[in-house]
């Protein structure tokens, strides 16, 4: 498998980080933790916004998301993903798309 | 707010667009609504664009519409890791104006559309999420946006939203996406000279090349890898099932699925020295005709990738876009001209326009095929490793006579698939194409 930082294709992209307002959220975090076998919002997010701590906690930065909406399609058996668009003119502002 | 209008488009998309250019063009009051800080900003594919489904409401967009390369070679790959077998068409009658399809770059061509229909005088504010459909009981009447004052209303809206459908699905008019009928494709642009483009692809000025990959890139599952050329840059991306992304074993990130692709070493030559300026990732609602939702109902239409119109099998969306915009605007002007309400029992001419063009007729012949892709992951996996088997038996001089490489090929085959397993899988397409 070959190491991928995502990261350094995020640095590419133009955001404009709505600061203190998550267009996403993790409902209900103890479910993660305790219910969510899979986690696979860690590894399926296009953006790596998802990561799996240590203690088996997921958190969630949204400030690289690509508004793609996989997070929320995924997350079928626990719906623990609050998904809004970003206010308007907020988020991610493709170049070419 | 007092205000109202004959029609709010929400989203500026390549179906949002239509749509309001045609309303707009036929004299409607019209508001189009953009959450992007410019029409195009929020808006991602490959990217191709048919000419047939614009000229229709743009006859002359070549004159000015910003077009990368007119596509004269369509090649299709079949990838394990070390080797590709191919199919190249190459035609110079690709090359005799009016092109065929050609490359965009959407957040140019987004931007030059919507100028269009601000032309046709549509009003457009950008920079303006709706956060939800303004209802009376079963019949929209407008939409609330996250503006002061922010509600808007109108005899009809149409959604052009996007694959997320956000509005329709928080109206209740249907449900979430399901993990199985949407692809989530992943994407870089890398810039290059545009003469080292042209030697590389063997082509001139303004001529492209599209590749279509598919095979073992996608650690089965099922999808596909791209590479398209623009005019001094080149588009490199994979796409497959979200479901299967959710379920691979290896828990691959779609960000080293596409690594993995750039560096195949038949594809890593032509990327050489390109510089990676945007990393986009997107949803392609793909679940086909059993997919499609209700799409018309009291005051509202769905178009675009919110009703799921793409052509999976075909690489078709935005074509479909175009042509469901322009029929739902079609039949807001029609009821309009005849001063009938924006009734859902008015708003089935919509639908009947739908099932007339070939946006259903396309979806309905292959409607078994995401079914058949699903259940037959050998498809992305062991034949493409079978077909590039056969092609290095077959060319590989090694003082083996034809006759044994011919049974060793017919017998990888067998082993891996048993007769019967061949017989259905060739069924299984044919049934899904035909």
């Amino acid at each position: 498998m070959i190491a991928v930082n995502v990261e350094e294709k995020l640095f590419q992209n133009r955001y404009k980080v709505d600061h203190g307002r998550p267009h996403i959220q993790i409902k209900d975090a103890d479910v993660c933790k305790n219910e969510c076998e899979a986690q696979s919002c860690t590894y399926v997010c296009p953006a790596s916004c998802y990561k799996a701590e240590g203690n088996r906690a997921v958190t969630l930065i949204t400030d690289g998301c690509l508004e793609c909406g996989s997070c929320r399609v995924i997350c079928t058996e626990h719906t623990n993903v609050a998904w809004e668009y970003p206010r308007g003119g907020h988020g991610i502002l493709f170049k070419f798309g | 707010m007092a205000e109202k209008f004959d029609a709010i488009v929400v989203g500026a998309g390549p179906s949002g667009n239509t749509a309001a250019y045609t309303l707009a063009n036929a004299g409607l009051k019209v508001l189009q609504i953009e959450r992007g800080e410019y029409p195009g900003s929020k808006n991602v594919q490959g990217a191709i664009l048919y000419a047939d489904a614009l000229e229709k409401v743009i006859p002359d967009f070549r004159d000015d519409a910003p077009l990368e390369r007119h596509v004269i070679e369509q090649r299709i790959w079949v990838l394990d890791d070390n080797s590709f077998v191919g199919t190249h068409y190459r035609s110079d009658d690709y090359n005799k104006p009016p092109y065929n399809r050609y490359t965009i770059i959407r957040a140019q061509f987004d931007k030059w559309f919507s100028s269009k229909v601000r032309e046709a005088g549509a009003l457009l504010i950008c920079e303006t999420t709706v956060e939800e459909l303004l209802m009376d009981g079963e019949r929209c009447i407008g939409v609330r946006c996250d503006r002061k004052g922010g509600e808007v209303h109108a005899d009809v809206v149409i959604l052009a939203d996007g694959v997320n459908s956000t509005l329709a699905r928080k109206a209740g008019f249907h449900g979430e996406l399901k993990a199985g009928n949407v692809a989530l494709a992943v994407k870089e642009i890398l810039f290059m000279p545009e003469e080292v483009i042209q030697q590389r692809f063997n082509i001139n000025e303004e001529e492209g090349v599209v590749i279509e990959m598919m095979g073992t890139v996608t650690e089965g599952m099922v999808g596909t890898g791209f590479l398209y050329t623009n005019k001094d840059s080149l588009t490199i991306g994979v796409g497959c099932m979200l479901s299967d992304f959710k379920a691979n074993p290896q828990k691959t990130t779609p960000y080293a699925l596409l690594e993995k692709l750039k560096k195949h070493p038949s594809i890593a030559p032509l990327l050489e020295g390109g510089e990676m300026k945007e990393y986009c990732a997107h949803l392609i609602p793909e679940g086909g005709f059993h997919a499609v939702p209700k799409v018309y109902g009291e005051g509202w239409m769905i178009v675009g990738d919110s009703g799921g119109f793409v052509n999976a099998a075909h690489r078709e969306g935005s074509n479909l876009a175009m042509t469901t915009g322009r029929l739902a605007a079609q039949t807001v002007i029609a009821a309009k001209a005849a001063g009938k309400p924006m009734s859902a029992k008015t708003l089935k001419a919509y639908k009947d326009s739908l099932d007339d063009s070939f946006v259903m007729k396309d979806l309905h012949k292959y409607r078994e095929l995401p079914k058949v892709l699903h259940d037959s992951p050998h498809f992305f996996t062991t034949y493409p490793e079978l077909v590039s088997r056969a092609a290095k038996t077959f060319f590989t001089v090694d003082g083996v006579d034809k006759k044994t490489k011919q049974r060793e090929i017919l017998g990888s085959f067998k082993s891996a698939r048993r007769w019967r397993g061949l017989v259905n899988d060739a069924f299984n397409l044919w049934r899904a194409f035909r």
